[in-house]
């Protein structure tokens, strides 16, 4: 007896112990793999760009307009994306949560229906005065965000009792715009960070609809410019790629140093997955 | 009631800034109906608050205590009746203007606020300058004794300091009405235990009117002025908490409250006397008035003793410190639960025959349990 228990005491010492040191080295190899499969393109494309073409880059014609378009839709579509989804998914949540099924299904049609179809059928459709101005795609891109930024909103709502806490506001004389400016927002601001890099990202990856109807956006700039100077077209595109990364970085930055101040985490987990999904396809 | 309130709040100086009980408000529930889809929330419940009273709403869940609450708070509307605030019916007023303080039985601080925020938050409503709101705020969660957390925030805090500081946000705004819907019911026994009398000690103080929702008997009977028992949407009966033991007007409030036996009795042709074990009792009014009936007892009025060839065999026994709860098998099949002694209870080890009798004091009788 005393002779088995002395055997098998080791066991379950060492055994936790060899998984432990086994571990980081399969996560040392699927980060490489993953690294190499990333990091081989982007490298590709800066050994063809060249170092020197990132310096004469902002001075090719057309490149401040297009950044300019692009910079100017993001914005449009970012606010006008905010305005109408926040309160609309917070209304859902409170007074019509048997909705929430419906609204996914609704705003995930902007991704089901390809872009091709989209932009033809809004040019059908759209009032001429609109056609020739930044607006009509802007409004588009309100459409397009919709998938991502009513995800990021309902996950950052559903992290919070928002019915409680409403009605706490309420009965301490906080009526419905005061409830959504001083508790609701600032609760969701991660996820609210969040659904800004998503739309930022698509509006500057976005390219087909863009080209269709005939704007010269940063990528269909990008593009065209890729049949007179590569180099310098990829050096763009690779500017474009690293600043969104920056932009991503320091939003991830800010919400975590809120999250360790204020509790919560659920939030930057998805935005994190979520965006860098995103970033990926554009 | 309301001169007990009046006169704690007289005895006991009011912390500083806060608002001496004048009088209070009166709250008036009047035949109150709510209907959710087919079940019948509220059916006609009226009720009527003293100003500086605290009631109870105690019932099983779905009873429409909490429906009523939320009427009164103003997050529900009632389908028919009315709600009076000193006397104004105040359907038309919007949650936000009704000056109640609400404490919510799961966690409601705003979590992007500290605990000093929270409590400033309906000052700040209430356009209080930034200085007199943090003083205010101050004052209050030094009142619940957790000024050293006054910047920490709701993830900060355990679940007890958490529904604290939403009881000082919620007296804060010096209340009309203190609204409590379970706010117990998510924390441990202990801090249960102390918060209970914390909230009791702080609205005496204050002497705010108070509605306080609750399943849980020992809170209400312990807290309250008087308690309300609800059942399928109707008041059975509002009492202060010893009459509502001792004198039970329903059987639903009876065996609700407190520990009941059903024992089998015979009622006399008028409805008047019921036998049980042998003895002849009085019936109180409230019960049905013929058929086959169960007496209603609590253990305290039963006595048992040993006898050989009794009435009943003992099955098990469960000590509870002086006391001794002994459960009997009665011939016939009924099984009855006699508080004794515990000195005398450790004769009666299970197996032993006992006669069980019931000393000749009016019962409450229900219509037999099949």
């Amino acid at each position: 007896m005393a002779a088995i228990a002395t055997e098998h005491a080791p066991v379950p010492v060492a055994a936790p112990r060899r998984q432990r040191r086994s571990f980081p080295v399969w996560r040392w190899v699927v980060l490489l793999i993953a690294g190499v499969y990333f990091l081989l393109p982007l490298y590709a494309a800066l050994r063809f760009a060249g170092l020197s073409a990132f310096g004469t880059v902002f001075k090719q014609p057309g490149f401040g307009a297009a950044l300019w378009l692009s910079a100017r839709l993001a914005a449009m579509t970012w606010v006008i994306t905010l305005v109408l989804m926040v309160p609309t998914t917070v209304y859902v949540h409170l007074r019509l949560p048997g909705l929430r099924r419906v609204m996914e299904v609704i705003t995930i049609l902007p991704i089901v229906i390809p872009p091709v179809v989209l932009i033809i059928g809004v040019l059908q459709v759209s009032p001429g005065s609109l056609k020739s101005t930044p607006w009509l795609l802007g409004l588009v891109y309100v459409i397009l965000s919709m998938p991502f930024a009513y995800r990021s909103i309902d996950a950052g709502l559903r992290a919070l009792d928002l019915k409680t806490l409403t009605e706490a506001s309420n009965s301490l004389g906080a009526g419905w715009l005061t409830t959504l400016w001083r508790v609701i927002l600032p609760n969701i601001r991660t996820a609210l960070l969040s659904a800004t890099v998503l739309i930022i990202a698509l509006v500057l990856g976005e390219f087909t609809m863009a080209s269709l109807d005939l704007y010269v956006t940063f990528p269909v700039w990008i593009v065209q410019f890729d049949q007179l100077n590569a180099q310098m077209s990829e050096a763009a595109s690779l500017l474009a790629l690293f600043v969104t990364w920056l932009l991503l970085m320091a939003i991830t930055t800010i919400a975590t140093r809120q999250n360790r101040r204020k509790g919560g985490g659920e939030v930057t987990l998805f935005s994190a997955a979520t965006t860098t999904q995103t970033i990926g396809e554009s | 009631m309301a001169t007990n309130a009046a006169k704690q709040t007289a005895a006991s100086p009011v912390t500083a800034g806060t608002r001496e009980a004048t009088g209070g408000t009166s709250v008036s529930l009047r035949n109150l109906n709510r209907t959710f889809g087919t079940s019948k929330a509220l059916n006609g419940m009226s009720l009527e608050i003293a100003p500086g009273e605290l009631v109870a709403l105690l019932g099983p869940s779905g009873c429409g205590k909490t429906t009523a609450l939320r009427i009164v708070a103003g997050f529900e509307t009632a389908d028919t009746g009315e709600v009076l605030i000193d006397g104004k019916d105040v359907s038309g007023v919007p949650a936000a203007s009704r000056d109640m303080g609400m404490v919510f039985q799961s966690y409601s601080l705003f979590p992007n606020m500290s605990a000093l925020d929270n409590v400033g938050f309906g000052l700040r409503m209430r356009k209080v300058g930034t200085a007199a709101r943090r003083k205010r705020a101050g004052e209050l969660l030094e009142m619940v004794g957790l000024s050293a957390q006054a910047g920490q925030y709701p993830h900060q805090l355990s679940g007890g300091q958490q529904q604290r500081v939403a009881l000082a946000r919620a007296l804060a705004i010096e209340p009309r009405v203190l609204l409590l819907d379970e706010p117990l019911s998510a924390l441990d026994a202990k801090v249960r235990l102390q918060l209970r009398e914390q909230i009791r000690t702080l609205q005496q103080r204050l002497g705010t009117t108070t509605l306080f929702v609750t399943h849980d008997q020992e809170e209400a009977l312990s807290m309250a002025d008087r308690v309300g028992v609800m059942s399928k949407g109707k008041l059975e009966q509002v009492a202060a908490p010893d009459e509502l033991y001792s004198r039970p007007a329903t059987a639903f409030v009876a065996e609700f409250v407190g520990t009941m036996n059903r024992l089998p009795g015979d009622l006399n042709s008028g409805g008047t006397e019921v036998t049980v074990l042998g003895t002849i009792l009085p019936v109180q009014p409230g019960g049905p008035a013929s058929g086959a009936v169960d007496a209603l007892v609590r253990p305290e009025n039963l006595t048992v003793t040993t006898a050989e060839g009794g009435n009943g065999i003992v099955t098990s026994r469960t000590f509870l410190g002086a006391i001794t709860r002994v459960a009997v098998l009665l011939s016939g099949d009924a099984e009855v639960a006699v508080d004794v002694a515990s000195t005398t209870a450790a004769a009666m080890t299970p197996g032993t025959a006992v006669q069980v009798a019931i000393p000749p004091a009016p019962v409450l009788v229900a219509a037999r349990a099949s």
